[in-house]
């Protein structure tokens, strides 16, 4: 059966981790590909690179990070950040980046999901939507990192963005994000219920049982997590234990 | 140990190329009929859709050199797809090394959702390609079109109903799933086809 995934964040700026991490095994905590592949093997089922740099050498240092990540780390990952055109991403598929993530330029110009969906293919093609809850009880999209409010609904985006061709949603709560009190279940349910693309749920889960409520009640197709396993506050190998106990499909040991 | 990679406008070689670096081969990526040949090894890999993929194999004559090699050859994904009689996608024939035929995923009353993205098992193992593996064990699978069960097929797996994930007739393997991506599973098949 088709498992469901986990999925290790890690946050990038100048080609080093940022967020502090927890590993003193690791030769390097700062690196990124040192980071990676601990989680690789510990049992991570993809990877989520998110760069945060803000300099012109934005793009040479990512397509750099990229081509090593993809030399030394044998699962798949997807690399967002800052990401708006063809171009962009061609270079990172090239330096063999499994996916790529669109955010706020996708918004800004739905036809770049159409565009690298025409040029790359749906299944390269991830649209991550940051959203919050407001006092209308409407779930919105907020764009520039969560900066900058739309009055565009989440589950309308998501759906346009599908049918231009997305392949896959990473869908973040903004109002759960480093809460750490579970996913949001609600609005995760909605878009995985109703998408015929699979979901990856984020921002929030702070224990095992988040994970399993946000599986089993929510649907979602993945689950995405930074600083609880960066600070090892949960171990991949038991979270997939606990999952596995609780019925839910997960990738367990290898061979 | 010679590998050659064949080179056309659906692959995306560069993760196939480090994963055999990581278990220590070096691969030339070539649309040479001579160097394709030649190789010990020949590795078909593809991203992309069927029927553009299979008009540029023919315009470059490659279709001809690919069903006419001697030496052990393993098609990946969309390269695996191609070497089967026919695709739906977009009614495309294709190479017909195997003779199972390529049908689009059609999710009846389950909630399958398409393409297939994720890690699933590869069970009923049959072939040296998968030494050392266990029945069940996990790879690392994007694609919405499949191959068919047939009388070539070496590992099943089931997504919406039980399909071909891996294929071999004579010299020829194909495999659904992506062995560049499927952590040390991945490298074992790896390694096993380089032992073929």
């Amino acid at each position: 059966m088709l498992t469901k995934r986990i999925i290790p964040c890690l946050d990038i700026k100048d080609g080093r981790t940022v967020k502090g991490t927890n590993f003193v095994e690791l030769r390097d905590a700062g690196d990124p590909v040192d980071l990676g592949r601990h989680y690789a093997e510990q049992g991570a089922d993809e990877l989520v690179f998110l760069d945060i740099t803000a300099t012109v050498e934005k793009r040479r240092t990512l397509s750099e990070l990229v081509n090593r990540i993809s030399q030394q780390i044998n699962i798949p990952f997807t690399v967002g950040g800052g990401i708006s055109s063809v171009d962009d991403v061609r270079v990172l598929l090239q330096n063999g980046a499994d996916k790529i993530s669109v955010n706020t330029a996708a918004f800004k110009r739905p036809e770049l999901i159409s565009e690298l969906e025409k040029e790359f293919g749906s299944q390269c093609v991830v649209l991550a939507i940051d959203t919050r809850l407001e006092d209308d009880g409407q779930w919105y999209v907020y764009l520039n990192g969560g900066r900058t409010k739309t009055d565009m609904k989440c589950i309308d985006w998501a759906r346009e963005a599908v049918s231009r061709g997305a392949g896959e949603i990473l869908l973040t709560s903004m109002n759960h994000d480093g809460t750490k009190q579970g996913f949001a279940l609600d609005i995760t349910s909605e878009l995985a219920n109703s998408l015929q693309v699979p979901v990856i749920a984020s921002g929030g889960g702070g224990t095992i049982s988040h994970f399993v409520d946000v599986f089993e009640t929510a649907h979602a197709d993945a689950a995405l997590a930074a600083s609880i396993f960066h600070f090892k506050e949960i171990s991949i190998p038991d979270l997939k234990s606990e999952l596995y106990q609780k019925g839910i499909q997960v990738r367990r040991a290898e061979l | 140990m010679s590998i050659a990679i064949v080179q056309y406008n659906a692959g995306n070689v560069q993760s196939v190329l480090y994963a055999l670096e990581r278990i220590g081969a070096t691969a030339t990526v070539t649309d040479d009929p001579g160097l394709l040949r030649s190789a010990d090894k020949v590795i078909f890999p593809g991203v992309g859709e069927a029927s553009s993929a299979m008009r540029y194999l023919r315009e470059k004559g490659l279709d001809k050199v690919i069903v006419d090699l001697k030496q052990p050859v393993l098609g990946i994904c969309l390269g695996m797809q191609l070497m089967c009689a026919s695709s739906e996608e977009n009614n495309t024939e294709c190479l017909g090394i195997f003779n199972e035929k390529v049908r689009q995923f059609r999710p009846g009353t389950g909630k399958e959702k398409v393409p297939q993205i994720g890690w699933n098992n590869i069970s009923q193992l049959k072939s040296p390609l998968f030494n050392n593996i266990s029945n069940d064990s996990y790879c690392y699978f994007v694609h919405g079109y499949y191959a068919a069960l047939g009388e070539h097929t070496i590992a099943v797996t089931d997504y919406v109903e039980e399909y071909s994930s891996a294929l071999q007739s004579g010299n020829f393997y194909g495999v659904q799933f992506h062995p560049e991506k499927s952590a040390a599973t991945g490298e074992q098949i790896l390694r096993n086809f380089l032992a073929l």
